[in-house]
């Protein structure tokens, strides 16, 4: 059995991997596809050039990012078959409906606006390239919609039959596009790219501002960025954060004993902040805990019983309690680093000091990275916090491979990716880094394409 | 509605072909047909604003076929890991190519990213041709429907093939012959001289060598797979897809020494649609034969869905596919006559 383990897990690695990656650029693209259509609105509104040029600016990011997007999405796509040939055999009537329509209403609509948003601002008038702004976003978030309704329903598997085979069959398309998973979840996910894209805007402004080049933009980046960032921030805590958690402790509460670090079952649970889970002594390692806050924040009541792993027999445990304990844990922390940043970016913003506050800038300048981080960790709760299962309650994770691919095979096409992802990141950090350093000004870019 | 849904997946899958095919084929005459940066910029301009829609059709025309058929999804996705991984690297790198290459102007940076493009654009219309000679050919199914090539073994087409053996190889090259005429004819129509007139002296070039491999490809076919040959003295009607593919192929020779670009181009359509549509007619019911045991046999029936997944998904299909020509139809009148190199964009 050790080496179909390690076909396993190979094939796990082999998605993980990949997804994480590619989520890289898909959520910065998404969220910035918001950005820019605000930034186009307000060069529409105020008539100032000022705007179009740094929406110009930021396209050009754009179409460097949404290219590696494209680029690392579509091995996603062909993995459902690749590596995970039972599960797409059984499940691919239900999901091959929302994969396929994702390609028909989303990947058509992007990739034809993406074409006239970056070579049609001369042909098109500018109310028709405010348009295809607003389109190009809307196809970005759609694609997000229904990638989004794949997930949900391994999360939440609702409106399907299992036939005789085993193989499942869709009987209600409404269910699978309106599941009840699904949409708390796609507000909180479509959010967290509007923290990422905020922050970097910001994060860009703020260098800008502090090296003393294209100031005027500097500040346009930063206050858009910390007002958009900010925002979005909040409303990942609440509503959509606090909902997220509650149809998990509704639909999946050996999840949420795992990701809170409760072993034991108890009245008036405390929430954990800090502390390492112990899975030989079955208890939390150095806790800070907040006594009650668990019960309140899951059933709005203080003395209600919430249910630890001891409820659960060991074979319904997620398998990598510790990881899903740390990625929930870094991604609650980052987000309420994210509103306090923000709320001080506010008041300083009001009081007309942000601009020239040089050490806040700093911190704006060094949270760029931060986001993606707490975007990726929530993906990782997401994901880990559904093992053992593919499909929630119907199939697990070890009966959804391809066993007819041998570990060796996977191995090779795993380090294959790696090599490839490695030089694609240089190649993204290498353009990125030079469009920056270019700015926004026409004059500073000979080289303009 | 199996039967429907077969059609359909050939049509999106023929429309990919149609589509990226010339972009494709654009890419595999890239260096031949241009030979300094102006011309190559007109190529690589010409392919700028829909590369990347027709490349979706290969993502649409998968999901579809995902979930009409899983089985067969699941199969031969499986089945055919390694081609199917090197595909997705070949495609990356193209992709990163065309979008990249422009960013920096030096003699180091942009005839890198040529040759990147050029090179994975000719790799992919072999690998692609090889997918549909090993589609055609069959593989060995075991019992659940379940199957795993390797790259090579033996170059022969018996009970133990590879990826590659002398039959898929063939129909490699084949693949490569036909989209380098398609996207020479697509150059020569959107260019212009001397990239134009290089270009249409490729396409008369590559021409022969796609007649000609055309006709021994399709008496290898007929001794590959003689599932085909039966069928058509059943059916009859599967001849309308032979002369609508070689009906295409003299038109274009025409039209191309009347120099009508566009009609020439039109005509290689033609030959495309008409090769895989005998393909797709030949193969049915079948969607991935046994090489081995003819009972073990994926079609239609044995990997299809549910009736209500099947039926529902006419309802979304139909009106998105009706937006997807829509956009098209916008983008290319748009992006329509030759390309003017002082209208570049961001």
């Amino acid at each position: 059995m050790y080496g179909m383990e390690s076909a396993l897990g190979l094939h796990r690695f082999h998605f993980a991997f990949t997804i994480t990656f590619h989520y890289v650029f898909a959520q910065f693209s998404m969220g910035l596809a918001l950005l820019i259509f605000i930034l186009k609105t307000l060069g529409l509104r105020t008539g100032r050039e000022h705007y179009d040029r740094a929406a110009r600016f930021w396209i050009r990011i754009f179409a460097i990012t949404f290219a590696m997007g494209v680029v690392t999405g579509i091995p996603m796509e062909f993995q459902f078959g690749t590596n995970w040939s039972r599960f797409a055999k059984a499940a691919g009537g239900v999901i091959g409906q929302t994969l396929a329509m994702e390609g028909v209403f989303a990947f058509f609509l992007e990739s034809t606006f993406v074409g006239l948003l970056l070579f049609g601002e001369k042909r098109l008038s500018r109310k028709a390239h405010w348009a295809v702004s607003l389109l190009l976003w809307l196809g970005t978030w759609l694609s997000a919609y229904f990638i989004l309704a794949t997930n949900a329903w391994m999360q939440h598997p609702v409106g399907y039959t299992i036939q005789p085979g085993g193989d499942l069959h869709l009987d209600s398309l409404w269910s699978l596009l309106l599941n009840p998973w699904l949409g708390w979840m796609f507000l909180h996910n479509q959010f967290g790219t509007v923290v990422t894209a905020g922050f970097v805007m910001a994060s860009i402004g703020a260098f800008y501002l502090l090296t003393g080049k294209h100031v005027e933009y500097g500040r346009t980046f930063v206050r858009s960025g910390v007002i958009a960032a900010g925002i979005a921030s909040i409303l990942m805590l609440f509503p959509t954060g606090d909902m997220q958690v509650r149809n998990v402790a509704r639909h999946q509460p050996v999840t949420l004993a795992a990701m809170e670090g409760l072993f034991e079952t108890m009245e008036g649970a405390p929430i954990a902040i800090l502390g390492q889970p112990d899975m030989e002594k079955m208890r939390l390692d150095n806790p800070l805990l907040v006594p009650r806050m668990l019960s309140f924040l899951t059933y709005r009541r203080w003395t209600a019983e919430v249910k630890g792993l001891d409820a659960f027999p060991r074979d319904q445990w997620p398998d990598q309690i510790p990881l899903l304990y740390y990625a929930y844990h870094i991604m609650v922390g980052l987000g309420t680093i994210f509103i306090a940043v923000s709320l001080v970016s506010f008041y300083k913003l009001r009081r007309g000091r942000l601009f020239e506050s040089r050490r806040w800038l700093w911190v704006l300048l060094l949270m760029a990275p931060f986001p993606f981080i707490a975007n990726t960790a929530g993906w990782m709760t997401a994901e880990m916090g559904r093992q053992p299962w593919l499909i929630y309650g119907v199939m697990r994770t070890s009966e959804g491979a391809s066993f007819n691919v041998s570990s060796g095979n996977t191995l090779f096409t795993l380090i294959g990716f790696m090599g490839m992802y490695a030089l694609l990141s240089i190649l993204f950090l290498y353009l990125s880094y030079r469009e920056i350093d270019h700015g926004p000004e026409p004059a500073a870019r000979p080289n303009a394409d | 509605m199996e039967t429907l849904w077969f059609c359909l997946v050939a049509w999106m899958l023929t429309m990919y072909v149609v589509l990226d095919g010339f972009d494709l084929g654009a890419g595999a005459v890239h260096l031949l047909a241009a030979r300094d940066e102006v011309g190559r910029r007109q190529i690589l301009r010409s392919i700028g604003p829909v590369w990347d829609g027709n490349e979706v059709w290969l993502l649409a025309a998968g999901g579809t076929l995902y979930f009409a058929f899983p089985a067969l999804y699941a199969s031969s996705f499986s089945g055919f890991y390694l081609p199917l991984m090197i595909v997705l690297w070949l495609l990356i790198l193209r992709g990163v190519a065309i979008e990249f290459r422009s960013h920096i102007r030096t003699p180091v940076w942009i005839p890198f990213w040529d040759v990147v493009f050029s090179g994975a654009s000719a790799l992919l219309a072999i690998f692609f041709g090889a997918a549909l000679g090993n589609v055609v050919r069959g593989v060995p199914l075991d019992e659940s429907g379940g199957f795993f090539l390797p790259l090579w073994t033996d170059w022969r087409p018996g009970p133990e093939p590879g990826i590659l053996d002398w039959y898929t190889v063939l129909a490699g090259l084949s693949a490569l012959a036909a989209l380098t005429h398609h996207g020479a004819l697509w150059v020569a129509l959107k260019t212009e001289d001397p990239v134009s007139s290089r270009a249409r002296g490729l396409a008369g070039l590559f021409w022969y060598a796609v007649l000609g491999l055309t006709l021994v490809l399709t008496g290898a076919t007929f001794r590959v797979q003689p599932h085909i040959p039966a069928r058509l003295e059943e059916q009859p009607l599967g001849y309308f897809f032979a002369v609508l593919a070689l009906g295409g192929l003299l038109w274009s020779l025409v039209a191309r020494r009347q120099g009508r670009h566009a009609p020439a181009f039109l005509g290689s359509c033609l030959y495309l649609a008409g090769m895989l549509g005998a393909a797709a007619f030949g193969l049915y019911p079948n969607v991935l034969p046994s090489n081995t045991n003819p009972a073990l046999s994926l079609t239609i029936y044995n990997t299809a869905t549910g009736a209500y997944g099947m039926r529902v998904a006419l309802y979304w299909w139909i009106p998105g596919m009706a937006l997807v020509l829509l956009y098209a139809w916008f983008t290319y009148r748009r992006f329509a006559g030759k390309v003017r190199l002082e209208e570049e964009g961001y």
